[in-house]
């Protein structure tokens, strides 16, 4: 089996046309800051849909590192290493 | 015919035709409904309402369901009890309980699942299914057994045993998740991407809530066709406030209630409280909490309209407040003794928030109140343990009475 060095990304439907259609993606280990770069300089466009232009994540989107929600992490911050999953999901939901 | 025109996005504007979408496609803000109302105000009579079916759907005109033909279970039209013994508990003159504990699967979850049931139906999707912190499992297997759909529902797997057992004798496909409910709807919102389901409360969201609003309308209605002063309603995923609110709103727009300034206060667990949080330090973004509470049914860490409820709650003046477990068994029992309701666990946060915001003059004694019961106290029997149960086992002999009642017996 196959050694996992990259970080899984899980793209909601709406964000999908910027990933050509995939509902997932992979990037290098790093922070999330620096994942949501890297998907940006793959993807135009990417960073500005899930990051306010002060880097905070945006009020409508909500990040989930391994199913844990960022929040409780370190936010941006957080250090994601390989086979981390990550997903980002619409925050309106529920209730 | 709707008077529904499709749907807007809350945040940039976007709007698209109607269509099971709830997220903006510009933006991932929420979609809200947008409605002719110019025609609306012009074509509408509150007297066709008044002599509408005894139920919600007496409002259907108001509500974006159009000529289709509607999933009812003889969902609403509860009663609105004026509450003359609560009100001299909680120091208030004019108080009124609107009991919704008494709908078709005991809440007020069939309102907007009424709605949304409805939708599903009318663009042709065949799957209702929902992530639920247990009213809502009810109501949607309810209304897909009524409509004769299939359904698929999520819960966390901790849940109370009535709201269980009352969900899966729908036949309905019901899976317990372990997590809590915060983990339950991440799981349904990467869900509904991968199958075409009609989750009421994500991609059906934006109509689901606006059955809710008929909780407004009937208090309205019932009052003599205008609006309390001041409503205290149960927050947990904040929408049940902002549609109340909007429901009200919307009245005196239409000309069928005098203009009022209805004062909006909410009622969170303090297990739970990220809403009551938010506005006891004025902060405007709602930070995500770990539910830890008996309120199962308000668990909700990171409230999906927090913001939304915060907002109207500050704009109209009202406050929003916790209560600890212990003061929400109280609550439950201060209704259940004083006017013969008997709530779940969510209805004794709402009486216990009323009791605290009266004792601290929020809520105003001269203040027409109306406290909003959304669910049934049978669901959550656990709850009440051993606090509540026989007051002696006696022998079949009369003076076993006297006995155990003493001069209580007389």
């Amino acid at each position: 089996m196959a050694t996992v060095t990259a970080v899984r990304i899980r793209v909601p439907a709406p964000l999908r046309p910027l990933t050509g259609g995939q509902g997932e993606v992979t990037a290098e280990p790093g922070t999330l800051r620096d994942v949501i770069a890297a998907l940006d300089a793959a993807y135009p466009g990417f960073k500005d849909r899930v990051l306010e232009p002060d880097g905070r994540v945006r009020e409508f989107v909500n990040v989930f590192v391994n199913e844990e929600d960022i929040r409780f992490l370190q936010g941006p911050a957080t250090e994601l290493r390989a086979g981390d999953r990550v997903s980002i999901l619409p925050a309106v939901a529920g209730g | 015919m709707s008077y529904l025109q499709g749907l807007r996005c809350q945040r940039c504007g976007h709007s698209l035709a109607p269509a099971p979408v709830h997220i903006c496609p510009e933006c991932l803000g929420p979609l809200e409904l947008v409605y002719d109302f110019a025609a609306m105000k012009a074509e509408l009579r509150r007297d066709a309402v008044e002599a509408g079916p005894p139920s919600m759907w007496r409002y259907r005109s108001l509500l974006p369901v159009g000529d289709a033909p509607v999933v009812d279970l003889g969902t609403g039209l509860t009663p609105l009890l004026r509450a003359d013994n609560l009100g001299r508990a909680l120091g208030l003159r004019n108080v009124y309980v609107k009991n919704d504990a008494v709908n078709p699967t005991s809440s007020f979850k069939d309102r907007p699942v009424g709605v949304a049931a409805t939708l599903a139906r009318a663009f042709g999707l065949d799957t209702l299914a929902c992530a639920s912190t247990g009213n809502l499992a009810a109501s949607v297997a309810a209304h897909a057994a009524r409509a004769g759909m299939r359904s698929v529902i999520f819960i966390p797997e901790d849940l109370e045993a009535a709201k269980i057992t009352g969900t899966a004798v729908f036949g309905t496909n019901l899976i317990a998740v372990r997590g809590n409910y915060d983990a339950v709807n991440r799981l349904c919102a990467e869900a509904v991407d991968a199958y075409g389901w009609a989750f009421v409360n994500i991609n059906l969201r934006p109509f689901y809530g606006e059955g809710s609003k008929t909780l407004a309308y009937e208090t309205a209605e019932q009052l003599g066709w205008r609006a309390p002063d001041h409503v205290v309603a149960p927050i947990a995923g904040g929408s049940v406030l902002t549609r109340i609110t909007a429901g009200f709103e919307e009245l005196q727009r239409l000309g069928w209630i005098p203009e009022t300034k209805v004062r909006v206060s909410g009622a969170q667990a303090t297990g739970c409280n990220p809403v009551a949080r938010a506005f006891a330090v004025g902060a405007e973004r709602i930070q995500p909490v770990r539910p830890d509470t008996i309120a199962k049914s308000l668990a909700i860490g990171d409230p999906a309209d927090g913001a939304y409820a915060l907002a109207a709650i500050r704009r109209s003046g009202g406050a929003c407040a916790d209560v600890s477990d212990p003061e929400i068994v109280e609550g439950m029992r201060l209704l259940a003794e004083t006017e013969g309701v008997f709530t779940e666990t969510a209805g004794g946060v709402t009486v216990a928030v009323a009791k605290k915001l009266a004792h601290a003059g929020v809520l105003r004694p001269e203040e027409t109140v109306v406290i909003y019961i959304t669910g049934n106290g049978l669901k959550t029997l656990e709850a009440l343990g051993a606090e509540v149960g026989p007051t002696a086992t006696i022998a079949p002999r009369l003076e076993e009475i006297d006995r155990v009642l003493g001069s209580a017996a007389a």
